[in-house]
C-alpha cells in the first residue's frame, strides 16, 4: 500500500460508546484506526461480538462515532447532520447485505434505480444506468422478476447492482455470502473480485469467514472493540 | 423525490393487501358515500321542487283565511311542520273576505301588486252535444284570474272585459272537451254554440267563445277515463250560480320589481287583514307564497344534511383512525424496507413523504368509491321520488378534498413515525 493513493476511509481513535450517562454504559469501540486507499479490497473479519457491526455501521454513515475523527472520502463525518448522512450513503456508499435487503414489491430493476431516484435523477436516465448494471451481473434476463421470484445468488447480484447504481466511492459488503451456499457465494465473490481489478472499485468485506477473507489484499482482525492484527491476504481463493 | 414514483409506490403496495385496503376504506366510503348521497336527493329535490315552483309563479302570495292556531299548535312549528289541529274547522261564508276588503286591499296595495286572482268554483258537471259527453269543473274568475292562468287558446277569444263586468254566462272549455263534444277537431266549430252543464239537478247554461290548448299533464291523469277539464267563465256569473258572497282565499301577484321584498308584503298583508279579523276569535287571514315554502323546504334539506354530514364526518372520523392505523402496522411490517431505503439515501423527508402519499391515495381511493356510490345512490333516490336528478358537484369536489384531507391528517403521525426510524434498528429488525 502506497501512500500517495487517494485515501477513502480515513479513521482515527473511533470510540462508541451506547446508552452515555446510564449505569449500563456500554463502550463497544475503544479507539479503532483504519485507513483504506482507493482501489483496495480489504477485509473486516472477526467473532460476533467484537464490534464488527458497529465498525461497519460507523463505516457506512448509518451511525456516528462518540468520539475519533473519520473522513469518508474527504468529508468529516463527525460534524455531518443527518441530512448529510443520507447524502454520503447515497452517493459514497453500497451496501451489499446479508440478507439482500431487497424491496419486495418492486421488479429487480427497480430496486436498482432506487438509489438513483433518491438521487434525483430522471426516469430515462435511471432505467438506461439501472440496465447497464444488470447487465454486469449478468441478470438482465430477470430484470422484471420481483424478488421472491429469484433465487439467493440471484437476488445477491441484485443487491450489487443497486450497490453500484450511484457510482460509489466504496461497496461496504457484510457477510455477502452468509446465506447462499458455496458455489453461488464463490460467484458472488467473482463479481466483488472482477469489480475490483476491472473497475477498480474499493471494497470492505465485513465477514467472521477466513477462509473469504484469505482472498483480499489485506485483512484486518477485530476483537473486543479493537483492531488486534493487520496482515496481507494470502490471495488464495476459496474453493467454489 | 418525484411525486408520480411516490403514487405508483402507492399504489403497489395498497394493491400488495387489497382487502385490507378496502376493509380500511370502508368508513371513508360510507362517509363520504353517505354526505354525497344525501346532497345528490337534496339537490335534486330543491331543483326540481324550485323549477316546478317557478312555472307556477314563484311571484305569486295566497291569501286565505284559516283557522287561528292555539298555542299548543304553534309550539309544534318548530322543527318538521307537524300540523296536527285535532279540531279542523273550516271558515263560514261570515268569515269570508268580503268584495269591500278586496277593493280596500287594493287601493292600499296598489304600488306592490300587479293584479288580484279571484275565483269561484261552481262544482262538476256534465256537457252533453248529440249524445257526446264532456266532464267539466266549473270556474268562474275575474280579469287577474285569467292573466294569471295565462291560457292558450286555439279558437274564439278570451272572455272580455264587457262580458266580466256584466257577469255574462260565457265561457272557455278545452281543446279536450271540444274534441269529445263535436267529434272532430275542428274547434271553431263549438264556437259561438250554446252548450248546458248538468250538475245533480242543476243546470247551467254557458256560450262558448273560445277554446284553450290544455297542457299535457302527462301521465298523471292518463289512462282511458274521460278526462274532467275546466270549462272556464266569469266571476260573475259563477257567483250568480254560487250566491256566496266573498272569498275564502284569493292569489295576489307581486309586481315584479325586485325591491319589494316578498317577506315584507306578506307581513304587511298579514296586518291589513288583522284589522278586520282581529275581533273573530276563530279565524283569520294568512298568507303564503311558493318563495317561502321554497326556503322552508331548502331549509329543511339543509337540516337533514347537517344531521347526516354529522354522522358521516364521525364515521370519516372512525375511517381515519383505521387509516392511522393501517398505516403503523404497514409501517411496523416494513421497518426492513425503511432502513433499506434509509441505507440507499432516503431522507427523513422523503420516507415522510412517502407515506403521507400512501395513506393520501388511500383515503383518495376511498373517497372516489364513496363519491361513486354515493352519487348512484342519491340518483336513484332521486328518480325513485320523481326528482330530476342533480348531483352536487361542488360537495363531489369537497368530499375528495377532504378524503385527501383525511390522508393528511392521519397520515401524519405514522410517516413521521417511519421518517424518524433509526437506520441501524430498521435495519436489524426482526
Amino acid at each position: 500500500m502506497s501512500d500517495k493513493r487517494r485515501l477513502i476511509i480515513d479513521m482515527e481513535n473511533i470510540v462508541k460508546r451506547y446508552f452515555i450517562g446510564q449505569p449500563n454504559e456500554l463502550e463497544v469501540l475503544h479507539g479503532v484506526g483504519l485507513k483504506v486507499y482507493e482501489g483496495e479490497f480489504v477485509s473486516i473479519v472477526g467473532p460476533s461480538g467484537s464490534g464488527k457491526s458497529t465498525l461497519m455501521n460507523m463505516i457506512g454513515a448509518l451511525d456516528l462515532p462518540t468520539m475519533g475523527k473519520y473522513y469518508l472520502d474527504g468529508f468529516d463525518m463527525y460534524n455531518a447532520r443527518e441530512d448529510d448522512l443520507s447524502a454520503i450513503r447515497n452517493t459514497k456508499i453500497g451496501f451489499v447485505f446479508q440478507t439482500y435487503n431487497l424491496i419486495p414489491r418492486m421488479t429487480a430493476l427497480k430496486n436498482v434505480e432506487l438509489p438513483m431516484l433518491y438521487a434525483g435523477m430522471g426516469r430515462r436516465e435511471r432505467t438506461v444506468k439501472a440496465k447497464k448494471l444488470m447487465h454486469m451481473v449478468e441478470m438482465e434476463d430477470r430484470m422484471h422478476h420481483k424478488p421472491d421470484e429469484l433465487s439467493g445468488g440471484q437476488k445477491q447480484r441484485v443487491a450489487i447492482a443497486r450497490a453500484m447504481a450511484n457510482d460509489p466511492a466504496i461497496i461496504l459488503a457484510d457477510e455477502p455470502t452468509g446465506a447462499l451456499d458455496s458455489a453461488t457465494g464463490r460467484l458472488i465473490m467473482d463479481i466483488f473480485h472482477r469489480l475490483n481489478k476491472e473497475q477498480g472499485k474499493t471494497i470492505v468485506l465485513i465477514t467472521h469467514s477466513n477462509e473469504l477473507a484469505e482472498e483480499t489484499e489485506r485483512i484486518m482482525s477485530l476483537k473486543d472493540g479493537l483492531i488486534i492484527s493487520e496482515r496481507k491476504g494470502t490471495g488464495k481463493v476459496a474453493a467454489g | 423525490m418525484l411525486l408520480g414514483e411516490n403514487i405508483s409506490m402507492a399504489l403497489a403496495s395498497i394493491l400488495a393487501n387489497k382487502m385490507r385496503a378496502l376493509l380500511t376504506m370502508l368508513g371513508i366510503i360510507i362517509g363520504i358515500g353517505s354526505v354525497i348521497a344525501i346532497r345528490t336527493v337534496g339537490n335534486s329535490v330543491t331543483e326540481t321542487f324550485s323549477e316546478s315552483m317557478s312555472s307556477m309563479g314563484a311571484t305569486n302570495i295566497s291569501v286565505g283565511v284559516t283557522q287561528r292556531e292555539t298555542e299548543a299548535v304553534k309550539s309544534e312549528e318548530s322543527g318538521l311542520e307537524f300540523r296536527g289541529r285535532r279540531d279542523r274547522k273550516y271558515p263560514e261564508e261570515k268569515d269570508y273576505i268580503t268584495d269591500e276588503m278586496i277593493d280596500e286591499f287594493r287601493n292600499e296595495f296598489d304600488k306592490e301588486i300587479d293584479y288580484i286572482l279571484l275565483n269561484e268554483s261552481i262544482g262538476s258537471g256534465v256537457i252533453s252535444v248529440g249524445g257526446n259527453n264532456a266532464y267539466v269543473s266549473m270556474v268562474g274568475g275575474d280579469e287577474g284570474y285569467f292573466k294569471g292562468q295565462n291560457l292558450e287558446l286555439v279558437a274564439g277569444r278570451e272572455i272580455g272585459d264587457k262580458a266580466q263586468k256584466g257577469g255574462k254566462a260565457v265561457c272557455l272549455i278545452s281543446d279536450y272537451a271540444a274534441k269529445k263534444l263535436m267529434g272532430s277537431e275542428d274547434y271553431e266549430a263549438v264556437i259561438g254554440r250554446k252548450l248546458q252543464s248538468v250538475s245533480g239537478r242543476k243546470f247551467y247554461d254557458f256560450t262558448v267563445v273560445g277554446v284553450y290548448k290544455l297542457e299535457d299533464m302527462g301521465m298523471l291523469f292518463g289512462g282511458n277515463e274521460d278526462r274532467e277539464t275546466t270549462l272556464y267563465t266569469t266571476l260573475g256569473c259563477a257567483k250568480s250560480h254560487t250566491h256566496v258572497k266573498g272569498y275564502p282565499n284569493f292569489t295576489v301577484s307581486k309586481v315584479t320589481d325586485t325591491s319589494v321584498d316578498s317577506y315584507e308584503l306578506r307581513s304587511r298583508i298579514q296586518i291589513f287583514f288583522d284589522r278586520y279579523y282581529h275581533t273573530n276569535r276563530e279565524f283569520e287571514v294568512s298568507t303564503s307564497s311558493m318563495e317561502s315554502l321554497l326556503d322552508e323546504l331548502t331549509k329543511t334539506m339543509d337540516k337533514i344534511s347537517l344531521a347526516i354530514s354529522i354522522i358521516a364526518g364521525i364515521a370519516l372520523l372512525v375511517g381515519g383512525i383505521g387509516v392511522m392505523n393501517i398505516m403503523l402496522v404497514s409501517i411496523s411490517e416494513r421497518t426492513r424496507e425503511i432502513g433499506t431505503r434509509k441505507a440507499l439515501g432516503a431522507t427523513n423527508g422523503s420516507i415522510r413523504l412517502q407515506f403521507i402519499i400512501e395513506a393520501m391515495v388511500l383515503c383518495l381511493i376511498g373517497g372516489l368509491i364513496g363519491v361513486i356510490l354515493g352519487v348512484s345512490g342519491g340518483l336513484f333516490a332521486a328518480k325513485l321520488m320523481e326528482a330530476n336528478a342533480h348531483p352536487s358537484i361542488s360537495s363531489i369536489i369537497e368530499s375528495v378534498a377532504f378524503s385527501m384531507g383525511i390522508g393528511l391528517f392521519f397520515g401524519y403521525y405514522p410517516a413521521n413515525k417511519a421518517a424518524l426510524m433509526n437506520p441501524i434498528d430498521a435495519l436489524t429488525y426482526e
